[in-house]
């Protein structure tokens, strides 16, 4: 239990990034972009190529990174060039990108032009890189008895991971936070908020839409360039369903955590990324559930997060209606027996 | 400052909906001229001020702003030099940005937008004294979101968001017409004083005669597309509304009282 709890707080971290970038088109920029299930895929599988030709992982993540934002760029420019709708745009790029993608790690085998999946188990990765570093110093040990100390009846192999994760996240979401408040960033928000009104103060929405979304898929690939080096494992349907998971953690971190501030509202994100792969986690262990419900679950996760809370808020307004109501009586029935003392 | 020459707008055109919105429109604003247009319903007013910010373009003619043609400018480019509010107070700010936010974000309208901070301790200051003239204690809220504002704070605020970088033009479309009666006087007085202040080239459009009347240095009347009457500064102080509803007769032919809506309140 334990262990597969941590686990997924693992997982969660690292989608958290992805769940950030969810963040920026579907609320900083009202940009509701598919193109994510693509570009996720796109960055594992340029870090996992490019790993197995042997390149440092480092390189290997950065170059995934640059390709997410070029696919997130693409999808802007056949939004505002290509003047094509919203959903349509990242439909489209997501679906180039799956044969884009197969061709990425076709790169990484001799003799074959397109290759569905990568194995990394024998390759160097950040993780590994890290533990390399981590390890000599002996904390893991440390925790672990603590942890059985507490109770728990196993101990991770290393907490190095779930360190250098979250060091990573807390930098993009500091990153993020700070970006939201640059010149470029509050016009970035502003062609989200009111694209009449930044156009009039001369700010180009078209080009920050296409910034924004690539952005966006930059930390979207980022993000699957991590998980593909933790899973040791790059393939090419990773990516179905990514933007529900996404929405989904934005969602949960928002109603949970609510948007008071960027800061506030990105730490919502992160944290609903983690909430949603414990939940996920939690789901798996129910015995008659099977791990392919889980788009499924997710669906109703994300239905139920839209249609909660506006009951909630209509559940509140009646009661409020009804409180005024009664209030409203209280006073005409003290005017009444005032009316009648002053008639007395 | 402003120059429109030979400015001409068709609508739909060679379709049964076809409509020139605009007929042969010359205007010259000098530096400090404060113009207000009135004009009835349709008689093209808006669809000139779009034409001024670059929201549209004209099928010919040429505008010219500060002696650099800017007729093919596209709008983003242009609002460098043109301040606007609009009629809807939902229009000229962003709803879920801070007041302070809102500000930066006008006052980078004529710098180039990079990653610096867009409120820092400086601007803050700037941000505060500027809001101050408000007179709305707006600049003891800062940090509150503009959504949560009333209409004529908002309108206030886009007012001072237009005018406080120096636009070189300053564009009005019945920016006073949503608000209730002593908002809209609010904001009228503040747009004479933030005019003057600045000493800003306005172009104002509004259906409230008398408020045309009040306001600015001249005055143009529009009908069907065209400029149909231009009231200089020597003869705009002593202008009164049945001077003008007369004047309209005259070229028209027709009585004008039957626009309820040209009259105004
Ligand atoms: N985008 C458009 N497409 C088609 N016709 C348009 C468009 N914009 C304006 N028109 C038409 O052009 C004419 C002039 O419109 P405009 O909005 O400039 O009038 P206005 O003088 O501002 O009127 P109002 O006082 O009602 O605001 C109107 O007949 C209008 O229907
Ligand atoms: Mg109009």
């Amino acid at each position: 239990m334990f262990l597969s709890i941590f686990g997924s707080v693992e997982q969660g971290i690292i989608y958290a990034i992805m769940a950030l970038g969810v963040y920026l088109t579907f609320r900083v920029l009202d940009f509701p972009d598919l193109t994510v299930d693509g570009s996720f895929v796109t960055g594992a599988a340029t870090a996992a190529m490019m790993i197995v030709l042997g390149y440092h992982p480092i390189i290997a993540t950065l170059i995934a990174i640059v390709a997410g934002f070029i696919a997130g760029c693409m999808t802007g420019l056949l939004h505002t060039k290509g003047k094509i709708n919203a959903l349509l745009a990242g439909i489209l790029m997501q679906i180039a990108l799956y044969s884009i993608n197969l061709r990425i790690m076709g790169f990484s085998a001799e003799n074959v032009i397109v290759k569905p999946n990568i194995q990394l188990q024998s390759n160097e990765t950040i993780f590994s890189q890290f533990q390399g570093f981590w390890s000599p110093l002996g904390i893991d040990t440390a925790l672990s008895n603590f942890v059985k100390s507490l109770g728990a009846s196993a101990a991770p192999g290393t907490w190095g991971t779930v360190l250098i994760v979250l060091i990573i996240t807390v930098i993009i979401k500091l990153l993020a936070d700070w970006f939201l408040k640059t010149e470029v960033g509050l016009a970035i928000r502003a062609t989200g908020d009111n694209k009449r009104m930044i156009r009039s103060f001369s700010a180009n929405t078209d080009r920050y839409t296409i910034l924004g979304l690539g952005i966006s898929n930059a930390l979207v690939a980022f993000s699957g360039s991590l998980i593909a080096q933790y899973s040791k494992f790059s393939d090419v349907n990773m990516g179905i369903g990514m933007i529900v998971i996404g929405l989904a953690s934005v969602i949960i971190g928002e109603a949970i955590f609510g948007t008071k501030t960027i800061f506030r509202a990105t730490l919502a994100v992160v944290f609903g990324a983690i909430i949603y792969r414990i939940i996920y986690a939690l789901a798996l262990r129910v015995p008659w559930l099977d791990s392919s419900d889980m788009k499924l679950i997710t669906a109703i996760i994300v239905v139920l997060a839209l249609v909660i809370p506006q009951l909630v808020s209509k559940q509140r307004d009646k009661k409020r209606k009804e409180k005024r109501r009664l209030e409203r009586l209280r006073e005409q029935r003290e005017l009444v027996t005032q009316g009648g003392n002053d008639l007395a | 400052m402003l120059k429109l020459e030979g400015i001409n707008k068709i609508f739909n055109e060679g379709t049964m909906d076809e409509k020139v919105a605009l007929n042969n429109i010359n205007l010259h604003l000098a530096p400090g001229d404060f113009v207000t247009v009135i004009g009835s319903n349709g008689a093209g007013k808006s669809t000139m001020l779009n034409m001024i910010s670059g929201a549209l373009t004209p099928d010919f003619g040429a505008i010219t702003i500060d002696g650099k043609e800017v007729t093919k400018l596209p709008e983003f480019k242009r609002s460098q030099y043109i301040g606007r509010v609009f009629q809807d107070p939902m229009a000229g700010t962003a709803p879920t940005m801070t007041i302070e936010e809102n500000l930066a974000i006008a006052y980078s309208r004529n710098k180039k937008r990079g990653l610096r901070f867009g409120v820092n301790r400086e601007r803050k200051d700037f941000f505060r004294t500027s809001l101050e003239k408000l007179s709305l204690n707006l600049e003891n809220r800062l940090n509150a979101k503009v959504g949560l504002l009333s209409g004529g704070e908002r309108q206030a605020l886009s007012l001072l968001m237009a005018t406080f970088t120096q636009p070189s033009i300053l564009l009005l479309d019945e920016h006073t017409a949503a608000l209730d009666p002593s908002r809209a006087e609010l904001i009228t007085n503040l747009t004479k004083q933030l005019v003057e202040e600045n000493n800003l080239t306005t172009l104002m459009v509004t259906h409230n005669m008398q408020q045309a009347i009040d306001l600015g240095n001249r005055l143009i009347m529009m009908d069907k597309g065209q400029i149909i009457l231009e009231i200089d500064e020597a003869k705009k102080p002593t202008l009164t509304i049945p001077d003008l509803m007369t004047e309209f007769e005259h070229i028209r032919g027709e009585k004008m009282s039957s626009d309820k809506a040209l009259l105004g309140s």
